[in-house]
């Protein structure tokens, strides 16, 4: 198909209007892959059925994962993407990169590859587009040789991942940059070996603003809290209220979700016993109000995003963890969790849905955790956590 | 208690059943794990021995890993 002229009038409605366009991207490498690979677009519009399978064989020596093997169905019309792997390559923590790095980076990829990335896919790996099965080795080599790793795919530990933390961000509350670092550098085996009966996503978010969507899509969402009174500087309050631009009885003080706050037009006051730590009056008001000093993360567990249906959220374990290398008592969690689901989780079934059907009692029974009230999400939610008294309990309880 | 078995003769075990299942049933790490606690019991055959003896069926390349939904450990292509 490469040396045919390539008619692809579906494929380029793509590039009209004013927003960025893949389909543009594409054309620009100006290469027979990219040619054959908008075919294969084009072709799977019009006959209205993906031209793609994944998975199989492929890989690198000694990795169950980092490698998504994808095969068209067409391979005598679309030969030069007749395999056209996907390479998942570890990020640095944070996503930040020298210029030179990359230059090396699309370099290999050049070489070896297609051309085209994604920077970044949804798990937050680098991804390479395109690779052919003889290539793969090659490749890995040379990325290697650059001081990069490839990434977690399959049922496998996936490549931990981070917001922007302490590096850009005054909210964090611990140093979410380091303990992805910890965790990845940790969990080598379970990243390239897969152990699990399905992925395993570990995101960690500095704050409750959660700007990597970890308590929708991660296995274990750690995301940053604290413990003790936010900081309010009075006569910053002071000038918002003078200033005029927010209206602090309507934006910030009526829109707290535990309805803690309080404002008498001179003064703000917080119950910080019933505060959730939601960080809207922080987002509200950041030059008079701040996170405490005494900082941790909520452990939460069970999300997962797929595609098309059965989204969940995660839900808490450990309401406050402190986060402080060497980590051990999340890691002593992590091993419980893992251990647990590894050896009793159906196949494809994530720990959310395993902690769903066997109960969240049942389940923090076995890991050894007690239930907190924080673990409900709402007042009659979670009917499958039963308090139970034990015998002496419930004598007293009969004779009153 | 009764001697731990070593690492090899877990990998071997564990390969010839591997071998035996090739095209019939798909087996995960955890499968093989199990089949070895009913084999050796748990009090000889432990995860982390179990763990390194799919290590060294990978990593000398008697196995391999494939993804077909999920992933297993089955045999390279040209055997
Ligand atoms: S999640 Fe919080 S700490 Fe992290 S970048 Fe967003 S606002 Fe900052
Ligand atoms: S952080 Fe959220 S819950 Fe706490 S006082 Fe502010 S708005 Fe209310």
């Amino acid at each position: 198909m490469s040396e045919k002229e390539l008619k692809t009038p579906l494929v380029d409605e793509l590039e009209e209007g004013p927003w960025p366009s893949f389909v543009k991207e594409i054309k620009s490498l100006d290469n027979p892959k990219a040619k054959d690979l908008l075919g294969v677009l084009e072709r799977s519009y019009r006959d209205k059925v993906g031209h793609w399978k994944h998975g199989g064989l492929v890989g690198v020596m000694g990795y169950g994962g980092g490698v998504i093997g994808r095969y068209n169905d067409l391979p005598d019309e679309f030969p030069e993407v007749a395999a056209f792997h996907t390479l998942r390559v570890n990020h640095p923590a944070g996503w930040f990169y020298t210029s030179d790095v990359l230059r090396k980076l699309c370099d290999v990829w050049e070489e070896h590859g297609s051309g085209l990335t994604n920077m970044h896919g949804s798990t937050g790996d680098i991804i390479f587009l395109g690779c052919s099965t003889e290539e793969l080795e090659p490749t890995f080599k040379k990325l290697t040789e650059l001081g990069f790793d490839l990434g977690g795919s399959g049922s496998c530990l996936r490549t931990p991942s981070c917001c922007n933390g302490m590096a850009r961000c005054e909210w964090a509350c611990y140093d979410t940059m380091a303990l992805t670092y910890d965790l990845t550098m940790e969990y080598q085996d379970e990243l390239h070996r897969p152990p699990f009966p399905y992925k395993f996503k570990f995101k960690m978010a500095g704050c409750a603003n959660d700007c990597v969507a970890s308590i929708a899509r991660a296995d274990m969402s750690i995301i940053g809290t604290w413990k003790d009174e936010i900081r309010i500087d009075a006569d910053a309050v002071k000038e918002y209220a003078e200033a005029g631009d927010l209206d602090i009885l309507v934006d910030v003080v009526s829109r707290c979700p535990t309805k803690c706050m309080s404002w008498d037009g001179q003064e703000l006051l917080i119950d910080d016993a019933d505060c959730v730590k939601c960080m809207h009056c922080i987002n509200a008001m950041p030059k008079a109000l701040a996170p405490g000093k005494d900082r941790g993360a909520t452990i939460l567990v069970g999300s997962k995003a797929p595609i098309i249906g059965g989204a969940l959220l995660s839900s808490v374990m450990v309401p406050f963890l402190k986060m402080e290398p060497p980590y051990e008592d999340l890691k002593e969690l992590v091993d419980a969790l893992w251990e647990l689901w590894g050896e009793h989780g159906k196949n494809r079934e994530r720990i959310g849905e395993f902690i769903q059907r066997i109960g969240l009692g049942n389940f923090l029974d076995q890991i050894g955790l007690d239930p907190t009230p924080e673990m409900i999400a709402q007042p009659r939610a979670n009917p499958y956590i039963f308090y139970e008294l034990d015998d002496e309990d419930e004598y007293e309880d009969d004779e009153d | 208690m009764s001697e731990e078995v070593s690492v090899q003769e877990v990998a071997d075990a564990m390969y010839q059943l591997v071998k035996e299942t090739y095209g019939k049933k798909n087996l995960k790490p955890m499968d093989l794990t199990k089949a070895m606690f009913s084999q050796y019991g748990r009090d000889r055959c432990s995860k982390q021995t179990c763990k390194a003896a799919i290590r060294e069926l990978i990593d000398n390349g008697r196995c391999i890993y494939s993804y077909i939904g999920g992933s297993y450990v089955t045999l390279p292509p040209e055997s």
